[in-house]
């Protein structure tokens, strides 16, 4: 199951036509303690660069944007009552949403893992 | 960096305010910040710490961390960007109180008082506490105002008082309810002091001016001390396990649950004292005898009542209404939130708004508009979360 990242620290593991999105582990660094994140609603149409969630930690409130283009099909609920999972579990327990896949080519502009480092590591 | 040497030190001011954008040197703790996983951000001119992380941090850093850790054990905050400033000569009391709304040349030795600078329409040039320190008045006024502060004061105080800023000085703040048993353990002549008051101590050779007040709700300090001590004294307070430092998140997140307004942001020079719901702090017969800046059209505002007034909202759900978020009652726009986020002691968010003098009653229900949603707000009663400060035993 590949999984790629965006310069704006969204992952998307594909699997399939289904894709699942969340913040990287440096972004929720990044963010601090997130109180609450605002997830988009089943059946959304999303837009690849397009506002998705919006993530609030004590500070501030951030946006997430979706990595590609595709209809919302499910919401991480658990999110919900335990926002801090994005804290503990950013790349795994605390995704955002699953969407459809409708253009695989818009995956061509992400990076791998390593090339996601690498990013990061310039920053 | 030359341009503003003139005002470093202990020196009389020169005339020389530097410009907002040029970059400040680094304040006395700045190193010892970053060795300690401080993530620094620019504030009013300075890098300065604005959360802890890390293997020295014992309740593993982040602001919600270090907000419960202050209300439950004690915090070192590093506040050293706010302005120091020393008015003295004959009569400075009275001088203070031209542009001053409070009893300042009446203030016991020892006393502090919570004040604000006003300007001839009452707007508020920023808020400061000020003590009687004997020798002289000591002024802390808000790190990004202080340069205009100092101007202002300069163009208004008679010629014969003498301005003093004490850029060189640190400034640090023990808030909890820890903070006493800490720093009495360092420096006994602490344990004397009570909420509001200020005294002169010696610790161990190092000149310190320790008021016992804060920003945070909590009991605690705020301890002057000369910039190349302050490492030295860093050190001391969170050599005890009690104590551990905390940024300027926690600090933002302390004060709004203390109720306590941050100049920029729920008072500017476009709002009155009286519409900042700061009317204690006009004192009462100063209020009769006039003649500080601005007086008469506070009075006018006292005696009309205020159009907005500031008051605090208990927000539903977790979803927090920040800066700028508009509030409304039913379909009608009624005020705007200047300060709001998540409180971590209630778990819910919290906000402070300026609304229409109609709509400021405890209970009163509100909306809060937020992206698309509206999210039901009750006007609340502050501080949000009890003061506890040490007003003797």
């Amino acid at each position: 199951m590949p999984r790629y990242f965006t310069e704006e620290h969204e992952w998307i593991d594909i699997e399939g036509d289904s894709a699942t999105v969340g913040i990287t582990d440096y972004a929720q660094e990044q963010l601090g303690d997130i109180v609450f994140v605002e997830l988009p609603d089943v059946g959304a149409m999303l837009d690849k660069g397009g506002d998705a969630a919006v993530v609030e930690s004590v500070k501030a409130a951030s946006d997430v944007y979706s990595p590609i283009t595709g209809e919302v099909t499910e919401a991480n609920g658990s999110l919900e009552d335990e926002p801090a999972l994005v804290n503990s579990s950013a790349e795994e327990e605390g995704w955002f949403f699953r969407l459809t896949v409708s253009d695989k080519e818009e995956l061509d502009g992400l990076m791998d893992d390593k090339a996601y480092k690498a990013f990061v590591d310039n920053l | 960096m030359e341009r503003w040497k003139a005002c470093s030190g202990t020196d009389v001011l020169s005339d020389t305010i530097p410009e907002e954008d040029i970059p400040l040197d680094p304040l006395p703790l700045d190193a010892w910040h970053r060795a300690n996983g401080a993530r620094m951000v620019s504030f009013a001119g300075y890098d300065m710490p604005i959360q802890y992380s890390g293997d020295t941090i014992s309740h593993g850093g982040g602001i919600v961390a270090e907000h419960h850790w202050t209300r439950e054990s004690a915090s070192l905050f590093d506040v050293s960007h706010m302005g120091q400033l020393g008015v003295s000569g004959d009569g400075a009391g009275e001088a203070l109180e031209a542009l001053l709304p409070g009893g300042i040349a009446s203030l016991k030795e020892g006393r502090m008082r919570y004040s604000m600078l006003l300007n001839e329409d009452g707007g508020i040039l920023d808020d400061l506490m000020v003590t009687n320190a004997g020798a002289q008045f000591g002024l802390v006024v808000n790190g990004a105002c202080k340069w205009d502060d100092i101007a202002h004061l300069r163009e208004h105080l008679p010629d014969e008082i003498t301005l003093t800023h004490y850029n060189e000085n640190a400034l640090l703040a023990l808030q909890g309810p820890k903070a006493a048993d800490v720093l009495t353990a360092l420096v006994p002549e602490a344990g004397e002091l009570t909420f509001m008051t200020a005294r002169y101590a010696d610790w161990g050779g190092v000149p310190l001016w320790i008021a016992r007040a804060g920003y945070t709700g909590e009991d605690g300090f705020e301890i002057a001390v000369p910039g190349e001590h302050a490492q030295q004294l860093a050190e001391a307070l969170t050599a005890d396990d009690r104590v551990e430092p905390a940024g300027l998140g926690a600090r933002d997140s302390l004060r709004l649950e203390a109720g306590l307004p941050l100049y920029g942001h729920d008072m500017t020079d476009a709002t009155d004292p009286v519409s900042a719901d700061l009317t204690f702090a006009l004192t009462k017969k100063r209020r009769e005898t006039g003649r500080w800046m601005g007086h008469e059209k506070v009075m006018a505002v006292l005696d009309a009542g205020p159009e907005q007034k500031r008051v605090g909202l208990l927000i539903d759900g977790r979803m927090p209404a920040r800066e700028g978020a508009e509030v409304f009652a039913g379909d009608t726009k009624v005020g705007t939130v200047t300060s709001g986020g998540f409180s971590p002691t209630l778990s819910r968010p919290i906000a402070m708004a300026y609304v229409d003098a109609a709509y400021t009653a405890e209970g009163t229900a509100l909306e809060c508009a937020v992206r698309n949603k509206r999210l039901p707000a009750a006007v609340s009663p502050m501080p949000f979360v009890p003061h506890r400060y040490f007003r003797g035993s």
